[in-house]
């Protein structure tokens, strides 16, 4: 099974058994459509977005993965251990749309790759589950969905500051009420 | 929609409400009337299964606008995941959802065994999924029991705690907890089978398709069972796809999809049970959905139990040292033994670097588990599907034209667990 006919696709990963698309965040709904339509995915099981902050390795093993950490590549030949690591700032966030196809059971995987305050676009009108996993992607992680009709807090309290599942909000790290360090 | 042709269908075109699909909202002409009445259904009333809170606004006794409001229950396991290492996580899933504990367990620990590239032994796959399937109809009677008691019929509550006593003194006596047993391992299982598991496993397997029995005598001809739940809470099959239902509601409303049978794992493809599917899209069809299924996880229990007894004295976990602890008595011979050991326990193993996102048919449904590996000892990121947070996402179409009695009857037979909903 191909996916060369979605639009926007930019690769096309095979790892542990599982396909995974990965898109220009800019034609996302126009591939939900076909993807819908044509391709037979009826079902959006899931959405998961990953924060790919600090992110250690500089391998390419996670789909759509492209960059490294910042820091010195001390195996450089030549170099004395002084020289930079190429790219430093990859890609943060990636939204993951996980897809099947009832009856005949295909699954893919859909990712598109944003940075921090990118907005991606919607799939609620393709698949009107989406409305909550949005609403949860945007509560922990901060990923804003353009198009969405109601896009609040869903977990946390709506006067939430922070969004808890991003590397860089802390454990722990929330207020203590009358804990006597205010 | 073409997947249970001959059937009639539940409802033309599409009740899903629009633009939110998720909240059912109050109709402009009404908003004016004085009798709308605003209702605040929980987040601490006895039928909500934990703390939901239902906005409602009700003319008379109509439903006219609904919203749910989840998230009382946050208690950020995600999170807690990242920070802890591969086989503490393990503990995290079973308390997401504290009625079918070993069903997430599970599914965390085969993304961690899919990640590893490592074959569990036989005997692991097979006790798993007896476990599995004992925990299933442990589920559904708590169902069933909290089902019927908030229709009125307490002496359900009863009867179902009954045998499901009799299921945790199963888990207890495996696994020495009843609740939350952590007895998966990566790889395998924690510890061997305990003697005695199998005459008591078999009794229960003996004695539960009479309770089954029983449980349809009380309810099966009750009239004010039948008046309360057909023909409430209707969701068609395409609705249901489109919101992405799974599980119990999804074959109530006619599509014949289970993952046990769609797409097997451990020893699903060797058992012999039946999906039981039923056409109406009704609480009536959700509750012979549970019903059916008890009886055929019963069956799935009783063959595994057949082919673990012909088992005895075979590995229960894989011999893998780079992830399986060193077995007891070694410890008390071996330095090495000692040093890797405490290497496992303190810093943890490593799992290479990857992304799975491994599905399996817990008792509410598809119960996935997407996983992020950095390569280190910890998940890099942990992001489980609920089904019950996707079940609730249904409440505004099935709530279409109910009265406020039915709104207990209806949520309640979407079978959500609110610690899965919130995790």
């Amino acid at each position: 099974m191909t996916y060369e006919g979605v639009p926007g696709l930019v690769e096309t990963k095979e790892a542990y058994g599982e396909t995974t698309l990965i898109l220009d965040p800019a034609r996302l709904r126009e591939a939900s459509f076909h993807l819908r339509d044509e391709e037979g995915f009826n079902v959006l099981a899931d959405l998961a977005a990953t924060d790919y902050l600090g992110w250690p390795q500089s391998k390419e093993q996670v789909a759509g993965y492209k960059g490294s950490a910042a820091g010195r590549n001390i195996n450089a030949p030549g170099s004395w251990g002084l020289a930079r690591l190429p790219d430093p700032r990859a890609t943060r966030f990636c939204v993951n749309y996980h897809l099947l196809a009832i009856p005949d059971g295909r699954r893919v995987r859909v990712q598109v790759w944003v940075e921090d305050g990118d907005p991606v676009q919607s799939v609620v009108n393709v698949w009107p589950t989406a409305d909550w996993h949005e609403r949860e992607a945007w509560d922990m992680m901060g990923i804003s969905f353009e198009g969405h009709p109601n896009l609040v807090r869903i977990l946390m309290d709506d006067d939430w500051e922070g969004h808890p599942l991003r590397k860089d909000y802390p454990i722990g790290g929330e207020p203590v009420r009358f804990s006597g360090e205010e | 929609m073409t997947i249970a042709p001959g059937k009639p269908e539940i409802y033309r075109g599409t009740r899903i409400p629009s633009p939110i699909p998720t909240v059912l909202q109050l109709d402009q002409s009404l908003r004016e009337d004085d009798d709308i009445l605003q209702v605040n259904f929980g987040p601490n009333h006895p039928s909500t299964h934990g703390v939901l809170r239902l906005i409602v606004d009700l003319d008379g006794e109509n439903v006219v606008s609904l919203a749910a409001v989840v998230g009382y229950l946050h208690t950020g396991f995600e999170k807690n995941m990242e920070q802890k290492t591969w086989w503490k996580a393990i503990t995290y899933p079973e308390r997401i959802d504290y009625v079918s504990f070993q069903n997430n367990e599970l599914a965390f620990v085969l993304a961690i065994e899919k990640l590893l590239g490592v074959e569990i032994p036989p005997k692991a796959s097979w006790m798993r999924m007896l476990l599995c399937e004992l925990n299933r109809v442990h589920s559904h009677l708590v169902w069933l029991a909290t089902g019927a008691l908030e229709l009125g019929a307490i002496s359900m509550f009863w009867y179902c705690f009954r045998e499901r006593e009799r299921i945790l003194d199963l888990f207890e006596l495996c696994c020495g907890t009843r609740m939350h047993t952590r007895y998966f391992q990566a790889g395998g299982l924690a510890e061997d089978i305990p003697r005695g598991f199998f005459p008591e496993c078999r009794a229960f397997t003996e004695r539960m398709p009479g309770a089954v029995d029983e449980y349809e005598t009380i309810l099966n001809r009750n009239a004010i069972w039948l008046e309360r739940t057909k023909g409430l809470g209707l969701l068609s099959a395409a609705d249901a796809l489109a919101l992405g239902q799974s599980g119990p509601v999804l074959r109530a409303s006619g599509v014949d999809w289970d993952l046990r049978k769609n797409q097997p794992y451990l020893a699903y493809d060797e058992v012999d049970f039946r999906v039981p599917v039923y056409y109406n899209g009704d609480v009536y069809d959700r509750y012979r959905v549970h019903m059916v299924e008890m009886r055929e996880s019963t069956r799935i229990v009783a063959q595994a139990l057949d082919r673990l007894e012909g088992m005895f004295g075979e590995p229960w976990i894989v011999d893998d040292r780079r992830f399986v602890l060193p077995p007891r008595h070694e410890l008390h011979t071996s330095m090495e033994s000692l040093i890797h050991h405490f290497k496992i326990v303190t810093e943890g193993y490593r799992v290479p670097e990857g992304e799975v996102y491994v599905p399996t048919e817990s008792p509410r449904g598809e119960f996935g588990c997407y996983v992020v590996s950095s390569g280190g000892p910890k998940p890099w990121r942990v992001k489980f599907r609920a089904p019950s947070f996707v079940a609730l996402e249904a409440t505004a179409t099935c709530m279409s034209d109910a009265l406020v009695a039915d709104l207990i009857a209806i949520v309640g037979s979407l079978d959500t667990v609110m610690g899965e909903v919130d995790r």
